[in-house]
């Protein structure tokens, strides 16, 4: 029932989405229709050709409406004369070299940073490249669209349903006993009216304790279920001491690994590095999330989802630039840091000696065996017992790699004969003995 | 007799119930066998600055592997290193291999096979990102490493996540992709000694 009602409510939300998105497009393609009829400036140009191509040559740097590495081009062509523009893409320093004074000038401010030369591109490019940039900045679209899931958001109501059902039952609950206190009322009015007597039953009899206390069958009965009920829980609570199945701290920024290993498919070992070659996988130092981070200073609004709105996101990267001192304004480091404090998730005794590198590096286990569905977690929770049963089952069951490893090719076979497997498992090659992680 | 079971139950219930760590994690049995009292990597000690365990090296300290690198970070520095530098590791099967899985976890994001399409470019997360055969930018070993080592525009420094010879590794495979994209053979591989 709730599945049907729920499928209803995500139809309807969709149905209006696509048709919202396919009014603001129709809008947006007349926006961009008019820009085109009113630039001027470059008459002919293909503003979606321009876009491939300052995608993946311009855009390392510069940005249409923002500074980043270099200003920010919109307007650019009201700024410089075309021809000057066509020199300087091809070849800015030869123009710098030439002494052009307003080449000099840009040169100075923008800290001396050299734009690459592009001797690959022609006027008709270029031409491109600054239809796109000159097209007026997207704000009423994204505006329409964002006041339209909105409207969505109160029509369709998928995310609401369980605090409504729940609120409509209690309702109709507090109503059923209305009633029944009202008919109760009038049937006693009723009685009373036609002078039938209504009995109260007050019979004085043996107190239902004691009648229970003086029945032996349901004494025995009672302790006994109560006895099990007892080392059942006792027995879940007892086993459960040291381990942290589950665990799922609150840590300092919201980092997702959803959005980074999920959706953008970035691999476990570029910000977890030295997992490859050391003990421990390493909290990735900040410089890492500004690898991306420089560039990417808010999430698209793809990325936010029903539980975390873009706004949350990219306050969460804010956070992350407070703590490297990173200011966007100025691309640049300001010099005041202050370190994040991570909350520590996996946690394995002091007395078992675990490496990262041995199992990532020369076992190639992949990450998930042992840390679950990383890519899909919001939030990063202990997916494994960490218990010792849980490594020796492991070791017990998982095959050690042999092939291709000369180094190892004469004790792997002997191992083989040893033990008469074609396969020799990691409990086999002395993966269970006790020093091996307790010393 | 009923009354001291009473306590003695009571006793072991708090016993249990004390050992709850005070982080939120669940009951420990012996936290002096879980947590160690040898200061451990990450931990959180009075002793440190802010109680931080983790900290920058001392200056001028030089880490295991190190070798100087001459050339400085800025433009200059670049167009030297670009053209003089060359690959000092040998040209072997191992090595390229080697770099192809370390392309494969740190660059291939951004840079994909060296057309400059990496899913994040794919997914409109980081732009601009030339492919390896750009006329205007022309890479050579040396600028490749250059780049790698210290950062250039957007793209930040690797060399907190990769040695030196594993930069030189990938360097390696860099080249071989351009080289692909620009159809030039491939040398054959040298023999290890």
């Amino acid at each position: 029932m709730r599945k049907v009602t729920l499928n209803q409510g995500i139809l309807k939300y969709f149905l209006l989405s696509i048709l919202i998105f396919s009014l603001s497009s129709t809008y947006a393609q007349e926006d961009e229709a008019s820009a085109e009829s009113t630039e001027s400036a470059i008459p002919g140009a293909d503003p979606v050709a321009g876009k491939d191509l300052f995608n993946s040559l311009c855009a390392a740097c510069h940005k249409p409406y923002k500074d980043g590495v270099g200003p920010a081009l919109h307007g650019v062509t009201e700024r410089r004369d075309m021809e000057w523009l066509y020199k300087w893409i091809k070849n800015s320093q030869e123009l710098i070299a030439s002494g052009d004074s307003e080449a000099v000038a840009v040169y100075n401010e923008w800290n001396k940073v050299s734009m690459n030369a592009f001797p690959q591109l022609s006027n008709k490019d270029i031409d491109d490249i600054l239809a796109y940039v000159e097209q007026p900045k997207p704000e009423p679209k994204k505006k329409e669209a964002e006041a339209g899931a909105a409207v969505a958001d109160g029509g369709g109501g998928s995310g609401i349903s369980n605090e409504v059902i729940i609120g409509v039952l209690a309702f109709v609950l507090l109503m059923l006993a209305v009633i029944l206190y009202l008919v109760n009322k009038t049937l006693r009015k009723f009685a009373e009216v036609n002078g039938v007597e209504v009995e109260e039953k007050k019979e004085k009899g043996k107190p239902i304790w004691v009648a229970f206390a003086e029945n032996q069958f349901l004494i025995i009965l009672t302790v006994g279920v109560m006895l099990l009920v007892v080392t059942w829980f006792g027995y879940g609570a007892l086993m459960n001491v040291g381990v942290d199945q589950g665990y799922e701290p609150i840590q300092p920024i919201h980092y997702s690994h959803r959005i980074h290993a999920g959706d953008n498919q970035i691999e476990c070992k570029y910000c977890h590095s030295s997992a490859r070659k050391s003990k421990h996988s390493g909290i990735p130092s900040l410089n890492t999330c500004m690898n991306c981070h420089k560039q990417i200073a808010e999430v698209s609004d793809e990325t936010a989802t029903e539980e975390y709105s873009k706004e949350f996101y990219d306050g969460e990267i804010q956070k992350l630039y407070d703590a490297t001192g990173w200011d966007p304004s100025t691309q640049s480091y300001t010099g005041e840091t202050k370190p994040v404090k991570w909350v520590r998730i996996h946690n394995l005794p002091d007395f078992a000696y675990f490496n990262h590198s041995q199992h990532v590096s020369v076992g190639q286990i992949e990450c998930q065996t042992c840390h679950g569905p990383v890519e899909e977690m919001e939030i990063m929770y202990q997916d494994s017992p960490l218990t010792m049963g849980w490594c020796i089952n492991c070791h017990r069951e998982t095959n050690v790699k042999m092939e291709g490893n000369a180094y190892y090719e004469k004790i792997h076979e002997e191992l083989a004969k040893k033990y008469g497997v074609e396969k020799v498992t990691a409990a086999q090659m002395g993966g269970i003995e006790c020093g091996k992680c307790h010393y | 007799m009923n009354k001291f079971n009473f306590i003695l139950l009571a006793m072991f219930a708090f016993t249990i119930f004390s050992c709850a760590d005070e982080d939120g994690k669940g009951a420990q049995y012996f936290p002096n066998m879980m947590y160690s009292d040898a200061y451990e990597t990450y931990g959180e000690y009075e002793i440190f600055y802010e109680g931080q365990e983790a900290k920058l090296p001392v200056e001028g300290s030089i880490s295991r592997g190190w070798m100087p690198y001459e050339y400085e970070d800025n433009l200059d520095g670049y167009d030297a290193a670009k053209a003089e530098l060359r690959n000092p590791i040998a040209y072997t099967e191992d090595n390229m291999q080697k770099g192809t899985e370390l392309f494969n976890i740190y660059c291939a994001v951004c840079h994909g096979a060296g057309d400059g399409k990496g899913i994040l470019v794919k997914n409109e997360k980081i732009l601009g990102v030339p492919a390896f055969d750009d006329q205007g930018r022309a890479i050579t070993e040396g600028s490749v490493y250059h780049v790698t080592k210290y950062g250039l525009n957007t793209m930040g420094s690797y060399a907190s996540q990769l040695s030196q010879k594993e930069m030189w590794q990938v360097n390696m495979y860099v080249m071989k992709l351009k080289g692909d994209l620009d159809g030039v053979e491939q040398p054959p591989f040298e023999n290890e000694q």
